[in-house]
């Protein structure tokens, strides 16, 4: 048997040791990205989410003013956190439409009432279908689009207020 | 007594995990009545990932969202589209990640051919073998 060959099965170890080692220290990120970012926003119509409101329709959002579009729910925990941040947004001028996630016109309203309504529009979404023609995965989550409709910028979790900055700059940018 | 006590204070103890306020889609639970129809829609369900228990696929996987993609993919085949559509179009959404099946794009081609090379490793190990004992 060859030198070169012998030397083989040491390499190989140290390779594997070598991807455990680098996967420990730089775990995997699991959140997952809508492949969508730079495009159209695909089309859906959404019925009001709570009575007496405007739903949301897909070209509703290309209307020449950047905007977001904030995926949330009444039962997702994670939105309380963000419902204030979302109001101090609204009071800078921003423009948010939302869409309810797997929600009732009863648990919405109530939800609205108690955490505050930055919405404009609130289209439901009763069995995910706009938020997977998103791709979207999970609540809250926010997309940043442009005047034209094109979808710029996908925040994945709640918009804290250290997030408010990068929020207004991308906004600024799809200007 | 203590065991049996907390047994079933964890029968009635409800997850923790955010449940959604309204009951599974329709065709999350439900198969569809075209037998033909419904063994496409499992075969896809199984290779489709479950975004939320990222290891499971859509068959296996409880949550809300994915009883919400087997609505979507149940739908999608009794309306006469081919899985491998419904397939693209997801992956349009979520990237290759969402699918279990191997690509067949560059990146995947070294898993590709890997049986290949260790198939002809094994043959020139053996063949060198056979060589040596005859010698």
């Amino acid at each position: 048997m060859s030198r070169a060959l012998r030397i083989l099965p040491i390499i190989l170890v140290i390779w594997i040791v070598g991807t455990f080692a680098w996967r420990l220290i730089e775990p995997d990120d699991p959140t997952i990205r809508s492949q969508l970012i730079n495009r159209e926003v695909p089309a859906f119509e959404l019925a009001a989410a709570v009575p007496g409101s405007a739903g949301l329709k897909s070209t509703d959002l290309a209307s020449g003013k950047p905007r977001l579009l904030n995926l949330f729910a009444s039962w997702c925990v994670p939105c309380v956190d963000e419902a204030p941040v979302l109001a101090m947004l609204r009071r800078r001028g921003v423009e948010i439409d939302g869409i309810a996630i797997r929600d009732t016109p009863g648990a919405m309203s109530a939800f609205l009432e108690r955490y505050g309504n930055p919405y404009s529009r609130i289209g439901s979404d009763p069995t995910s279908r706009a938020q997977l023609a998103l791709g979207s995965a999970g609540v809250p989550e926010t997309f940043v689009i442009d005047g034209k409709g094109v979808m710029r910028l996908q925040h994945v979790g709640p918009i804290y207020e250290s997030d408010i900055p990068e929020i207004l700059s991308a906004l600024e940018e799809a200007r | 007594m203590r065991a049996l006590f907390f047994a079933l204070a964890l029968s009635i103890a409800a997850p923790a995990l955010a449940d959604s306020n309204l009951p599974p889609a329709y065709w999350a639970y439900r198969q569809l009545p075209d037998p033909k129809q419904e063994a496409k829609a499992q075969a896809l369900m199984e290779e489709l990932r479950c975004l939320v228990c990222q290891g499971q696929s859509i068959a296996d996987s409880d949550a809300d969202l994915a009883g919400d993609m087997r609505d979507l993919v149940r739908r999608r085949i009794a309306a006469g589209d081919r899985p491998e559509a419904i397939r693209a179009w997801l992956i349009e959404r979520y990237g290759d990640w969402i699918s279990y099946r191997p690509t067949a794009e560059p990146i995947a081609w070294p898993l590709w051919a890997a049986p290949i090379i260790l198939l002809l490793f094994g043959g020139a190990m053996v063949a060198g073998r056979i060589r040596r004992k005859r010698a």
